[in-house]
């Protein structure tokens, strides 16, 4: 009987032909944490008496979310990361490198890879076809000092997606409508695993959008076949060598099938305040926005900043609606830079902010005022994500929020392309 | 047995709500952000609540971040389990990593303010206030392992190692 790619990477890693349902402990290749979930890491370390860490050199401390430091609670905590760093021999990635889901696809993950992180969008770098999963900072604390951490093989859902998007639809939309389909707890503890032609079409920095909302459906991982997209992309990331081919048996026992034809799909977005209340952008035209945010783990890549530049080259943001942009990472920032998108962003009426994950948690860098809405690229609009309870969050791809960002309201992208 | 009052919310408290991104620069002083815990989803329960008492919840409690100082400071604030119908994965672990029991259950029948008793070696929650008998779904055996030695670093700390029983969890 066939395997799923969930059961495939783990029946590898620990060593043993395992099935859904199955506990397993195995050995992890990567484990991180980050800047809010750091400091707590390092604390349940401590507590645990631990005398060092298993893999310095595969245990990594990310500062992405509140930085540079706002305030000096944040700048105490980010002390500690280094110092911890500087005891143990950790990787440190300093303010100002890019966001810890980003850098890990860039740098570190690689297809077959268990890796674990004290960040619930740890799930992204499942694009490359690592099992990449989301931790406390306890759990995490556990995998750097043992190098291993315990699991419950998961059931998988097959996401099928076959057909060409059109015209200003992308792996945004593809998401979006997904968790709204299914809702956000339609996926709670499964693997998805994305396959069919338009996923094999997909470029790496579309499939780690749709890897990044796995958890928006509740999912312990979203994983995509490794091929030769795969390939190619760590080998522009000078990682050629740790590239392999991984895919989902074709028999493999899936609990459930989902099939999406691309070509039905039209710009989707996530209303307040949950990510499975979706509705179309051309139906949501009466919203009037009062900041547009292009950025975070999910879309503040390159292509995404260049879908944004396209629709705002020689053109104004709407004097009622103020743009945030910020680059997942600091290679982000300079292919755009010498791109001459940030020139043409800026010129149009953005605000550039620095490689990290900006006003995407509500810490800073974008905070809204009581009553306002925002149209983001990010991945959640729960109460209070941005900062103010009475904020309201509307989700949507970098063509959506750029082109409510040129009319001042909600607007579908095809209207400006 | 657990005693206390329960506190009812509704579907899909995220931990944004439980423990607010803006707040975010306390999570060195869990004490002081447990005084905000669940601030954003009843701006009233951090003072209202006392030792032993219940959070009621219906599905998908606690989706959202990895942050365990959620469970954390919910642990904090007294509470001595939580009750829900279902519970996002990444919340439902860190709280068995801290000590704090989450139980799976029909919660429609649990009013705010009912005196309830659970009993965890027995799977089941009587409601003092109207009656009600629930069960409750088995914690998986290896986070009851956990969950009895107060928390994975506990654990840990007395076995020295992560090695588990090779079993379901069901």
């Amino acid at each position: 009987m066939g395997r799923t790619l969930a059961e495939k990477i783990l029946s590898e890693k620990a060593g043993a032909d395992v099935r859904a349902g199955d506990i397993v402990v195995a050995p992890v290749d990567w484990a991180f944490a980050q800047d809010t979930t750091g400091p707590l890491t390092v604390r349940q370390f401590q507590s645990g008496g631990f005398e060092g860490l298993a893999h310095p050199g595969h245990t990594i401390f990310f500062l992405d979310h509140a930085v540079p430091s706002p305030r000096r609670e944040y700048a105490n905590e980010h002390a500690v990361i280094r110092d911890f760093v500087r005891r143990t021999g950790a990787v440190l990635s300093e303010v100002g490198e890019g966001i810890c889901h980003q850098l890990m696809a860039e740098r570190y993950a690689a297809p077959g890879e268990l890796i674990v992180g004290a960040d619930s969008h740890t799930v992204t770098a499942g694009a490359l076809g690592s099992f990449a999963t989301g931790m406390g900072s306890t759990d995490v604390a556990v995998a750097m000092a043992l190098g291993q951490t315990w699991l419950r093989v998961p059931e998988a859902f097959r996401v099928q997606v076959t057909g060409a998007m059109g015209k200003g639809v992308y792996a945004k939309d593809v998401i979006l409508h997904l968790i709204g389909l299914i809702g956000a707890d339609g996926a709670t503890y499964k693997s998805l695993e994305f396959m069919g032609e338009t996923i094999d079409r997909m470029s790496i920095s579309e499939r780690l959008t749709l890897s990044n909302m796995a958890v928006e459906a509740g999912a312990k991982v979203g994983l995509c076949p490794s091929d030769e997209t795969t390939g190619a992309y760590l080998a522009s990331h000078g990682r050629g060598g740790s590239h392999r081919l991984l895919a989902a048996d074709a028999d493999a026992v899936f609990e459930r099938t989902i099939e999406i034809a691309a070509a039905d799909l039209e710009p989707t977005v996530s209303r307040p305040h949950t990510v499975d209340n979706t509705a179309l952008a051309r139906d949501l035209t009466g919203v009037k926005v009062q900041q547009a945010f292009i950025g975070t783990c999910t879309n503040g890549r390159f292509d995404d900043i260049a879908i944004a530049a396209g629709i705002l080259a020689g053109r104004k943001r709407h004097p009622s609606t103020r743009l945030i942009v910020g680059p997942a990472s600091k290679e982000v920032l300079l292919a755009a830079m010498e791109a001459g998108y940030i020139r043409t962003l800026v010129e149009a009426g953005a605000v550039l902010v620095p490689p990290g994950c900006a006003g995407c948690l509500g810490v800073h860098q974008g905070v809204l005022a009581d009553g306002e809405i925002c149209v983001s690229t990010a991945n959640r609009n729960f109460v209070g994500r941005m900062g103010n309870p009475e904020g309201f969050i509307y989700l949507a791809s970098p063509a959506t929020v750029a082109a409510s960002a040129l009319t001042g309201h909600i607007t579908d992208p095809r209207e400006v392309l | 047995m657990l005693r206390g009052r329960a506190f009812r919310f509704g579907d899909h408290i995220s931990t944004d709500q439980i423990a607010p991104g803006r707040l975010a620069h306390l999570r060195a002083n869990l004490p002081e952000l447990a005084k905000h815990v669940l601030e954003d989803a009843d701006p009233t329960f951090a003072e209202r609540v006392r030792p032993g008492d219940f959070v009621v919840a219906g599905v998908n409690f606690g989706l959202g971040s990895s942050r365990e100082a959620a469970p954390a400071i919910i642990k904090l604030a007294g509470v001595s389990a939580i009750l829900a119908k279902s519970c996002a994965r990444i919340f439902f672990r860190n709280a068995i990593n801290v000590g704090l029991p989450v139980l799976i259950c029909d919660t429609d029948g649990i009013a705010d303010g009912d005196v309830l008793e659970a009993d965890l070696a027995a799977s089941t929650v009587r409601d003092a206030s109207n009656g009600l008998v629930l069960t409750f779904g088995r914690i998986p055996e290896v986070m009851r392992l956990i969950l009895d030695e107060g928390g994975l670093v506990a654990y840990i700390r007395k076995h020295g190692s992560l090695r588990l029983p090779q079993t379901s969890a069901g």
